[in-house]
């Protein structure tokens, strides 16, 4: 059930974002920059596979991602600490578990905006073949997952710091360790100091792993059960920090 | 109305807030004096519930702070120190969301806006964004957004500071205004203040309470009538002329 001032401040903070430049700086860049590496002239093009499938299109959408939702994720908190406007929302009755929700959700809302933007695609490949809709459909999902576990992980390091530089660098980073964590130059480099089960601990942890299995068709809970875990660790430690660091 | 009982707050081996209690009730303007750094602010944060109480309670109309922390906000209207604001909104639609996260019903809450529009004389900015507003007008904005539910409780921290004297005066007349039926806890370092407006007045230093009675009573204490010589003599120990301690 989810209270009425939850509500509020979800509408308040999705509104924010088509109030500022923010979020139309955001969908441009996103909207164009995904368009025109999917359709970039080299061996991963679009028109170079010749099939009616938006692998190309999936294939960036991580790395796309990981600068762009750090970009949203930064002022979630460091903003409102920074202003002192922290006071005002956490003396109204809201609790913090109730705004880190309100918040994490309207800027979830808002990538799921911009990747409803990208229908042009869709009906490209309807146009032009027939492509495996159950498969698109997946793809959508893995990346509607893969924003909520970046956006967990930005809110995180913005309720850390009241400097947005530092929690989107950090953000950036932690992000990038996490969706190459199943990569064989990073495995190899942990297997040189740490025993095997860690190896495969930090394997399991990948992002890109389990976006690649759900993005290729394939759905398993495992995979959402991952994504979900990872959301709500990451929620979890930002209400705890946030408990931590709000008065500092 | 409001009771604060024993309230004490430590941020590592720093002792912030030492053992502070007092009460007051409505239709009374309690006066929260203290130097810089002497625990105004941190006491009101924890009255508000923005930060955990240490040791001790606060009530708020009969709802304990600690743990009835959600009733008890209900019930208090709050200007933090620096009156911040998010300034990307636009002054009524700010305070449109304040009245709904303050669960302002829906058939009265234009009314009610309205309303607080009126006390703080904020009409010619109503559409306007509030970064683009005055310092005077941003603090009528934020103490319009804590009267924007008709609190019994008014919690103001320092809001006077940084106006000049025109908006000083007005923000003074709108408290004893509110005051007939409020409960009002402010902070000020300004003396003068705390003779106009208050019934009355605690002073604390390091933490601790030093001080409790009403502004004549703290007046009294100087042989020649001036009040910041007894503050000054109550806050740093110093033995100053014709005041008693």
């Amino acid at each position: 059930m989810i209270s009425s001032t939850t509500k509020h401040l979800f509408i308040k903070e999705f509104s924010s974002y088509f109030k500022s430049p923010l979020g139309y700086v955001f969908l441009v860049i996103f909207l164009f920059g995904i368009g025109y590496l999917t359709f970039e002239p080299g061996r991963g093009s679009f028109f170079y596979m010749r099939e009616a499938s938006m692998t190309s299109f999936f294939r960036y959408i991580p790395w796309m991602f990981l600068f762009l939702v750090p970009a949203v994720s930064m002022r979630l908190w460091s903003d409102e600490r920074k202003s002192g406007t922290i006071e005002l929302l956490l003396t109204m009755p809201v609790t913090v578990k109730q705004a880190v929700i309100a918040k994490f959700l309207a800027s979830w809302v808002f990538i799921g905006v911009a990747l409803a933007g990208t229908f042009p695609m869709v009906l490209t490949i309807i146009y032009l073949g027939s492509p495996d809709l159950g498969v698109v459909f997946l793809g959508y999902c893995a990346s509607f997952l893969i924003a909520g576990a970046l956006l967990a992980i930005g809110g995180f390091f913005s309720a850390l710091t009241k400097n947005q530089v530092i929690s989107f660098i950090l953000t950036v980073v932690v992000c990038f360790i996490l969706l190459m964590a199943g990569s064989p130059p990073i495995l190899e480099f942990i297997s040189t100091f740490s025993p095997k089960y860690f190896v495969d601990l930090f394997e399991s942890l990948s992002i890109l792993n389990h976006f690649d299995s759900i993005e290729r068709g394939v759905f398993s809970l495992s995979n959402f059960w991952f994504f979900a875990v990872m959301i709500m660790c990451w929620l979890y430690g930002n209400i705890v920090l946030l408990n931590e660091n709000k008065a500092n | 109305m409001l009771e604060v009982n024993s309230i004490s707050k430590k941020f590592g081996d720093f002792q912030a807030v030492k053992d502070v209690s007092f009460k007051a009730k409505q239709g009374e303007v309690l006066g929260f004096l203290g130097p810089n750094g002497a625990g105004k602010s941190t006491t009101m944060k924890m009255i508000t519930g923005f930060l955990d109480v240490g040791e001790g309670d606060a009530t708020i109309c009969g709802k304990s702070i600690l743990s009835d922390t959600l009733d008890a906000q209900k019930n208090i209207g709050y200007v933090p120190e620096n009156a911040p604001l998010y300034e990307e909104m636009y002054v009524r639609e700010f305070l449109e969301f304040i009245a709904r996260m303050r669960e302002v019903e829906e058939d009265k809450l234009s009314a009610r806006i309205i309303d607080v529009i009126n006390m703080c004389a904020l009409q010619e900015v109503e559409f306007q964004k509030i970064e683009t507003l005055s310092k005077g007008y941003k603090r009528r904005v934020s103490l319009a957004q804590s009267l924007v539910h008709d609190p019994k409780v008014l919690i103001l921290d320092e809001p006077t500071d940084g106006l000049d004297p025109n908006q000083k005066h007005d923000v003074r007349e709108l408290i004893k205004e509110l005051a007939k039926e409020k409960c009002i806890l402010i902070s000020t370092h300004i003396l003068e203040e705390v003779e106009e407006v208050c019934d009355r007045c605690i002073i604390i230093g390091e933490g601790e309470k030093l001080f409790e009675g009403t502004p004549a009573e703290l007046k009294g204490k100087s042989s020649r009538g001036r009040i910041q010589d007894v503050f000054r003599s109550i806050t740093t120990g110093a033995t100053l002329e014709g005041v008693t301690a």
